[in-house]
């Protein structure tokens, strides 16, 4: 089989074979950063975020008609409101585990900072976002800690959360940033210029946020209940009692104090996996679009595929006729068709290749869009090629299979 | 004529099911993926304030300084002390600070509630609702004299008031608002401009309108905190839940509007904020020259860029998926033009000039374009009633199906599918009369 009879036969059909040249060039390139933007998407989902997220559950609410304002009786009556909280949750049947924190990894509403090595915040400085929590969080939370120890009760203070805490509990990219050098346990860093000594170190948690941003992992545990209008509780059902915990949690809560309110969705009491399934929504959203738009995509070039070559075969028929008298097998008319889309399908996707790295950073300056990896190009070229291979099959096997006696009629 | 190029156009389609099906088939889908997310933007983009946005004017006074901007833009709301100047000297027609708030409406003996509401509002100026024209069921908004007094007066929703006081005239009643007792002076009907802009940064988008207003001057009193952004400065300490610190930090948190109504007051507004900032300067409040911005509104929500990057990137994808779509209409259109050349042939042989080959070829493109558009418009209606599972319903809610929307997607459709057969119709036109006639 050699190639020219096909270069041949392709020399008559320029215009058709430049528009399906074109089309799996352009089909290539949208395809190729659709599937990118889908494998960042899913990466982002699939993210563990530290915490040991079955049985977990969140509580947030807000006071009605908090008061407002630093002095010392709004913040008292706020906290005795939290602290009757904790301890009637603490007793519930189906609760193993409780504590005070309106942050949970992926959602709430939280504040960032940066981590210095000097009181005159020059140097290394460590964006990070803030846990405000008692003793009990990074417990409840199923918080690996990887070094150190958690907060001791006396050291849990109260009050409008500040981070200008004397200890503090960091994440492991935290410490390894501030310390590179692994000795960061019992060091002492500034936030926004206050002194406080790393007393532990948690190996993972991801900021209450779903952000992907190069500080995602950058958590600080800072040793105080928040005395806000906003209250936040998370807890730890007994092992499957989930369900029955949440229930329970829901009645104690307000036969304690009907005056409360939990507007949903951003407040309410939720378990970890709703809140990581609202997280995540924008994500699935978009995996979702982009999938529908690729597959429509690449039926649209198959269907175009199928419908030129058959266009083609119907042409040729007489020609295939003689090629078929003149002792040509059933399979080599089916090699001539595929060859023939191989070497369409090659050209599409070489100029595809070019278009998707010039679409890609087309949309870097446009919109938000990372670089695209040439693997995923590959792919999207080998894709091509055996979509290529595919639509051809059906017109392919058609063509290979008209009879040698076509020659011998007129049309 | 036309009558019998339609009958051949329709005959030759006949001829082919399977090609005809699969052009109006890429021609829909293509189209509809395109005016589906047409639609999407379109419900985000659209003016708030048709007809009076362009007298609507955001300030942007830079009370940061040159290391805090970012492209060079001063901050993209006020902070406590420029907002109260600015309204204090009220220099425009109309003019309000506003900021988010968050009470609730708490149970009394006479209320339907019996639990406390919480409530979605704002503290405004009197003049934000002439300014903003917003519309009353029942009363008005409160006066200068009411705000100067710092009354206790509520405008509250239609909404609201069907939930606390079951519906009908409350004007005049009382309204328990975090504790303390407000006289409701305005019942407002449904009004949910889309986007929020009077929220700062030019607000963002929302399924239900606002619960309440409140006077402003009136909600600092009372030390009703700040429920919307912060606006602190990155790098300095965070306010928190401390309204009087955030009243003396420079954090922006204010969102503020002023009516201008012509442009050579617009003109002297802006004149009137650079005298101000330099002001500030010569009593060194502020180390940097004006660095002001005073856009009308629809230039302001331009520049927040309020359309989410991801809606963006996937309009772009849609417009993507459209041309591909149209190059495999263009390929197929060639196949099944050139597959008649014998018909093609013989009509030029019995006198057909190119013309009328060109009209007959246009006619079978327009007819697969409106085929295809009619199929589209369908697959544009799932579409954009899909779109709830794809977005959140606050982007999804915009996406409004009409008439505009169905006829545009029919022409984008036939116009699309007319471009596509250009080059097909001129190689149809070009075969030789003769050529055909022979035997082969």
């Amino acid at each position: 089989m050699t190639i020219h009879p096909i270069l041949a036969a392709l020399r008559r059909h320029k215009v058709a074979v430049l528009l399906i040249m074109l089309q799996i060039a352009l089909t290539l390139a949208i395809v190729a950063n659709a599937t990118f933007i889908i494998g960042q998407h899913i990466q982002r989902m699939n993210r563990p975020t530290g915490a040991d997220e079955k049985d977990l559950i969140r509580v947030l609410q807000q006071w009605p008609a908090a008061p407002a304002g630093d002095d010392a009786a709004a913040i008292e009556q706020l906290d005795a409101l939290q602290r009757t909280d904790l301890a009637t949750l603490r007793s519930l049947p189906d609760v193993q585990d409780v504590a005070a924190s309106t942050s949970i990894p992926l959602l709430g509403g939280f504040t960032t900072g940066d981590i210095t090595l000097h009181a005159n915040q020059q140097g290394i400085a460590v964006h990070a976002a803030y846990y405000y929590g008692d003793q009990y969080l990074r417990r409840t939370l199923g918080l690996h800690l990887a070094a150190g120890r958690d907060f001791e009760a006396n050291e849990i203070r109260h009050g409008r959360a500040r981070a200008d805490s004397p200890v503090i509990i960091v994440s492991q990219p935290v410490a390894a940033a501030l310390f590179p050098n692994g000795n960061a346990l019992g060091q002492t860093v500034y936030q926004d210029g206050e002194p406080s000594t790393i007393v532990g170190i948690v190996e993972r948690l991801q900021i209450p946020g779903r952000s992907d941003s190069t500080w995602g992992y950058n958590s600080v545990l800072e040793p105080l209940r928040a005395d806000d209008a906003y209250a936040g509780y998370v807890v730890r059902a007994r092992p499957g009692h989930e369900q029955a915990a949440m229930r329970e949690v829901r009645e104690a809560l307000f036969a304690i104090n009907p005056m409360r309110l939990m507007p949903e969705p951003w407040a309410g009491i939720h378990s970890f996996a709703e809140i990581r399934e609202r997280a995540y929504r924008p994500d699935r959203g978009m995996v979702l679009l982009m999938s529908v738009i690729s597959a429509i995509l690449m039926c649209v070039t198959a269907a175009g595929i199928v419908g030129l070559t058959s266009f083609w075969v119907s042409q040729r028929t007489r020609q295939i006729g003689v090629r078929r008298a003149l002792g040509a097998r059933r399979i080599d008319i089916l090699r001539h068709f595929q060859i023939e889309n191989l070497l369409i399908a090659g050209g599409g996707s070489a100029v595809g290749a070019l278009f998707a790295v010039g679409l890609n950073a087309w949309l870097m300056t446009h919109v938000e869009m990372a670089r695209l990896p040439t693997p995923c190009v590959a792919l999207g070229v080998l894709v091509m090629l055996v979509l290529g291979q595919a639509a051809v099959l059906v017109p392919a096997r058609r063509a290979s299979r008209v009879p040698p006696v076509v020659a011998t009629r007129s049309v | 004529m036309l009558g019998y190029y339609l009958e051949l156009a329709v005959r030759s389609l006949k001829r082919s099911p399977g090609l005809t099906a699969l052009m109006m088939l890429t021609i829909a889908f293509g189209v509809a993926a395109s005016m589906t997310m047409h639609a999407v933007v379109r419900g985000l983009s659209a003016d708030p304030m048709p007809g009076k946005s362009s007298q609507l004017f955001m300030p942007q006074i830079d009370s940061f300084g040159p290391g805090n901007r970012f492209h060079d833009e001063p901050p993209d709301a006020l902070n406590y002390a420029d907002a109260m100047a600015l309204m204090h000297q009220h220099r425009a027609l109309r003019q309000s600070a506003i900021y988010a708030i968050s009470p609730s409406a708490m149970p009394t003996e006479t209320s339907r509630n019996r639990s406390p509401i919480l409530l979605d509002g704002y503290a405004v100026y009197g003049e934000f609702f002439p300014m903003l024209e917003v519309p009353f069921h029942y009363g008005h908004g409160w006066s200068a004299q009411d705000d100067a007094a710092r009354s206790p007066v509520a405008v509250i929703s239609d909404r609201l008031n069907r939930q606390v006081f079951g519906g009908g005239s409350s004007v005049g009643k009382t309204i328990d608002i975090d504790n303390r007792d407000y006289r409701i002076v305005g019942i407002i009907r449904d009004w949910n401009p889309q986007p929020r802009f009077f929220d700062v940064k030019g607000g963002y988008y929302s399924v239900e309108g606002p619960d309440v207003f409140l006077s402003f001057r009136h909600s600092v009193a009372i030390h009703m905190v700040n429920a919307g952004w912060d606006g602190c400065r990155k790098g300095t300490s965070d306010p928190q839940g401390d309204f009087v610190a955030l009243q003396n930090s420079d954090c922006v948190w204010i969102a503020y509007m002023a009516e201008l109504n012509d442009p050579a007051a617009a003109r002297r507004y802006r004149q009137y904020l650079d005298d101000y900032a330099s002001d500030q300067q010569k009593a060194g409040r502020f180390r940097w020259a004006p660095n002001n911005r005073l856009r009308d509104l629809p230039a302001f929500l331009d520049v927040e860029h309020l359309v989410p990057g991801n809606i963006r990137l996937s309009q772009l994808v849609a417009i993507g998926l459209l041309l591909v779509c149209l190059v495999n209409t263009m390929g197929l259109l060639l196949a099944k033009f050139l597959r008649s050349s014998s018909e093609i042939g013989i009509r030029r042989a019995l006198g057909a000039s190119r013309r009328a080959i060109h009209a007959q070829f246009l006619i079978e493109a327009a007819v697969i374009g409106i085929g295809g558009g009619v199929l589209g418009s369908l697959l544009t209606v799932v579409g954009v009633l899909c779109m709830g599972q794809v977005l959140s319903l606050a982007y999804a809610d915009h996406a409004q199906i009409d008439t505009s929307l169905l006829t545009l997607t029919l022409l984008v459709a036939v116009i699309a599918t007319l471009l596509a057969g250009v080059y097909p119709i001129l190689r149809a036109s070009h075969v030789p009369p003769a050529w055909h006639l022979k035997a082969p």
